[in-house]
């Protein structure tokens, strides 16, 4: 803990320009050794929406998440960056139960969501999924019109009491999704139509409509362009005065602009948390340097 | 020599063929040397092979087509030589007569002696055709083999020649199935059109009565007993009770094990369930006639109700439980593939496994499963042996499940057994049925073409 309390000194602005990443990345601090898999850096807050303790995920044999203890901040968005298969879908996935649905996925540990334990027996998903909302990694539209998408999750949870209420629902969703301007004419039309990047954001307005306190983010911009990943990621910024976000990304640049803290997964553990400056700048743990620098991939 | 030697033969000469023009490419290939061959030698020994066989083939079938005819005239003329000219009637006559004795198979009638020499006449050129055709199909192998082994060379497009041979005989095979469809649907119509031409076509199709039996009297001949009505009727009910049971038990089973059940429960159920769909249909009958239809019956006559003992009622639960296994085995493959993500997406919204179900797993499956409910209709419209059993065969125009009915294919089934006369107007109508069955199913599947793509265009 004591690289912990002495980076957190340097802990400055989010943004971090994307030409300084590999520059600014210091070597003066002696890094902990690539072996080394305990977690460091800042895995805890003082307000947490949710804490995540001890936590395992196992498909069948396969022990995709190892002993993973952290917390998920009050306004704070999350990012979590590792390799391909390391396990951050997995985790994300963890947080809204969404891996009940896979057969043979078995998680052990606690993750709470505000004193809630959310793995305990008698507990409800339905509510407990409408409150942590999720994007998923590949668009998922349902197949019926672009409406009736946005319109679905409102409809199920009664959250309009008309069908004028419904279609602002609908509307101001796509347009915070970034949407709006291409669809608004063709709203009737399957969802299913659209090109891969307008059914991803068709998706994040799909999370939006039901207005979820948390929402789990799972490289929602993997198949943008750079406006529309400008406009997720404004989004982003603007649902952060409300609501926890946690967003899965390969890109860093986007790590850096958009969340306060980073997570590294390497091969199912949790290697190192703490600012995202920090991350970026001077990591603590081998790994993760070896990550953000592009040694290793 | 005999067809199938002749064949066998042919058979071996193409292999033959195969080998050499291989070894042929092979060796250009070699002495060749720089120069690449277009294609494997393999391609050029099949083209060789195909050019021994093909054009063999197709002399000995057409021979085959042709012969018998060409043979039979040929063996008349000593007959019209001993008679002079026959007429049309006669000559249909005599030629039967002649494919009598030839087949052996006039034992106690006298043979006349012009249809003896006729019968000789056509045997000995039998004979001579038959060692003519030999000569024809070998050196026509032989000639073909010749001409595509001399023009192997190294720049011979063999691949492509090969590659189209496959495709036209694969665009034959198809066409072979659209060429059967049309020749049944031809020959139905034909025969309908001879019925239609002693029994008017609206009152056929808009008669109340059905009552073909007594059309067989000369003075009652298109009197109206061949209105198809109540035998359309009929098998309206019937296909309507089945699908009454078939279609929810079917559908709900089916979500029940895509959705609801364990991999173990589904295990063992699912082939429960196609076992139920492998049961002849006869079984079903009499389940039907014996079992089903005096239940109905005593508890018709325990709440006041007459029930006839042979009811549409028995036969269409019968056929309902039939079907099941077509809807419910259909529908669960298809709500199998709909994609686990669209489940999740719902279900990360906060939706129950019921409104899933409802607004996003039944919509996206729903034009396979209305495909599924449709072929399970075509069923239902086509079953005869069940009805036949359990419904009876008194045409009675009648909405009332209870009765007695019959349908479209009992009758035909009916028209058509024993001896008969394919000439009458009581035969002809098992075609006129059979033409009305095939417009009714295609209707249907028309419109379920349109439903099934409306949706499409809508949903995908
Ligand atoms: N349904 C499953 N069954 C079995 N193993 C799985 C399943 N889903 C994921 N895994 C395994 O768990 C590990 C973590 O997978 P996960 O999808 O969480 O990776 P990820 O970090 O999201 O990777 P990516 O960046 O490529 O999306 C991988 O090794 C993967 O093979
Ligand atoms: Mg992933």
């Amino acid at each position: 803990m004591s690289t912990l309390e002495t980076t957190a000194s340097l802990q400055k602005g989010f943004a971090v320009p994307r030409e300084n990443i590999g520059s600014r990345v210091q070597k003066k601090s002696r890094k902990i050794d690539r072996e080394n898999r305990e977690t460091v850096g800042l895995q805890f807050v003082d307000d947490p929406r949710m804490t995540c303790r001890a936590v395992n995920v196992f498909y069948g044999e396969k022990h995709a998440i190892k002993n993973v203890s952290i917390d998920i901040g009050k306004n704070e968005v999350l990012a979590m960056i590792g390799p391909s298969g390391c396990g951050k879908s997995t985790f994300l996935r963890c947080l809204n139960r969404m891996n009940d649905t896979i057969v043979g996925c078995r998680v052990t540990g606690e993750i709470r969501l505000d004193d809630l334990d959310i793995y305990e027996k008698n507990i409800d998903v339905v509510p407990l999924r409408a409150q942590v909302g999720m994007v998923f990694q590949k668009p998922n539209p349902f197949p019926k019109s672009i409406y009736d998408n946005v319109a679905y999750g409102p409809k199920i949870h009664g959250l309009a009491h008309s069908r004028s209420e419904l279609a602002d629902i609908v509307e101001d969703s796509l347009r915070r999704a970034g949407l709006w301007n291409e669809v608004n004419d063709r709203l009737d039309q399957p969802g299913t139509g659209l090109s891969g990047g307008q059914q991803q954001r068709l998706c994040i307005a799909r999370a939006i409509a039901v207005r979820p306190e948390i929402i789990l983010m799972d490289e929602p911009c993997s198949a943008l362009d750079p406006i529309a990943t400008a406009t997720v990621e404004d989004l982003i910024s603007e649902l952060r005065q409300h609501y926890t976000i946690v967003i899965v990304t390969h890109n860093m640049q986007q790590a850096a602009r958009v969340s306060q803290r980073t997570a590294y997964f390497h091969l199912g553990d949790l290697v190192e948390v703490g600012h995202t400056s920090r991350i970026f700048t001077n990591p603590a743990h081998q790994l993760t340097e070896d990550y953000i620098t592009g040694r290793f991939g | 020599m005999s067809p199938s030697l002749l064949i066998a033969v042919l058979l071996v000469l193409s292999s033959m063929a195969y080998w050499l023009g291989r070894s042929r490419a092979f060796a250009l290939s070699k002495k060749a040397g720089s120069v690449r061959l277009h294609s494997r030698p393999g391609y050029h020994g099949i083209l060789v092979a195909l050019w021994c066989a093909i054009p063999a083939f197709i002399i000995f079938c057409c021979w085959h087509f042709f012969s018998g005819n060409l043979l039979i005239s040929y063996a008349m003329q000593s007959v019209t030589e001993a008679r002079g000219e026959l007429s049309p009637s006669e000559m249909n006559l005599a030629i039967n007569d002649l494919r009598n004795l030839l087949s052996g198979s006039v034992f106690h009638r006298e043979i006349d002696p012009a249809l003896q020499l006729a019968a000789d006449r056509y045997t000995g050129m039998r004979q001579i055709a038959n060692v003519a055709l030999a000569v024809v199909v070998l050196s026509s192998a032989i000639l073909g083999s010749i001409w595509a082994y001399s023009r192997i060379n190294p720049g011979l497009r063999a691949r492509n020649k090969v590659e189209k041979a496959v495709e036209i005989s694969l665009t034959l095979c198809s066409t072979i199935a659209v060429f059967t469809t049309l020749g049944i649907v031809l020959s139905v119509i034909f025969e309908s059109i001879r019925f239609f031409q002693q029994v008017p076509f609206f009152d056929f199709l808009f008669g109340l009565k059905w009552s073909p039996q007594m059309a067989m009297r000369p003075d009652q001949m298109g009197t109206g007993s061949f209105g198809a009505i109540p035998v359309l009727a009929g098998t309206f009910l019937i296909s309507a009770i089945a699908m009454s049971i078939a279609v929810p038990f079917g559908l709900l089973s089916a979500i029940h094990l895509s959705e609801y059940s364990g991999p173990n429960f589904r295990k063992v159920v699912k082939p429960m369930l196609e076992i139920l769909a492998g049961v002849p249909t006869v079984v079903y009958g009499f389940f039907a006639a014996l079992v089903v239809a005096p239940t109905i019956r005593g508890l018709g006559a325990g709440i006041g109700l007459s029930v006839a003992s042979e009811s549409a009622l028995a036969a269409g639960l019968v056929m309902g439980v039939m079907i099941i296994p077509f809807v419910s085995s259909l529908s669960d493959d298809i709500i199998n593939a709909v994609p686990q993500s669209l489940r999740d997406g719902s279900y990360a919204l906060g939706a129950t496994q019921s409104e899933t179900i409802k607004n996003v797993v039944i919509p996206a499956a729903l034009p396979g499963i209305v495909g599924s409910i449709l072929l399970a209709v075509s069923r239902a419209i086509g079953e005869t042996m069940i009805v036949v059993m359990a419904a009876g065969l008194a045409a009675n125009l009648t909405l009332n499940p209870l009765q007695a009915v019959t349908t479209v294919t009992v009758q035909i089934v009916t028209l058509l057994v024993g001896d008969q006369e394919f000439d009458t107007p009581k035969t002809l109508a098992a075609f006129a049925l059979g033409l009305l069955l095939f417009v009714v199913t295609l209707a249907l599947n028309v419109i379920a073409l349109y439903v099934v793509r409306k949706y499409r265009e809508e949903y995908e």
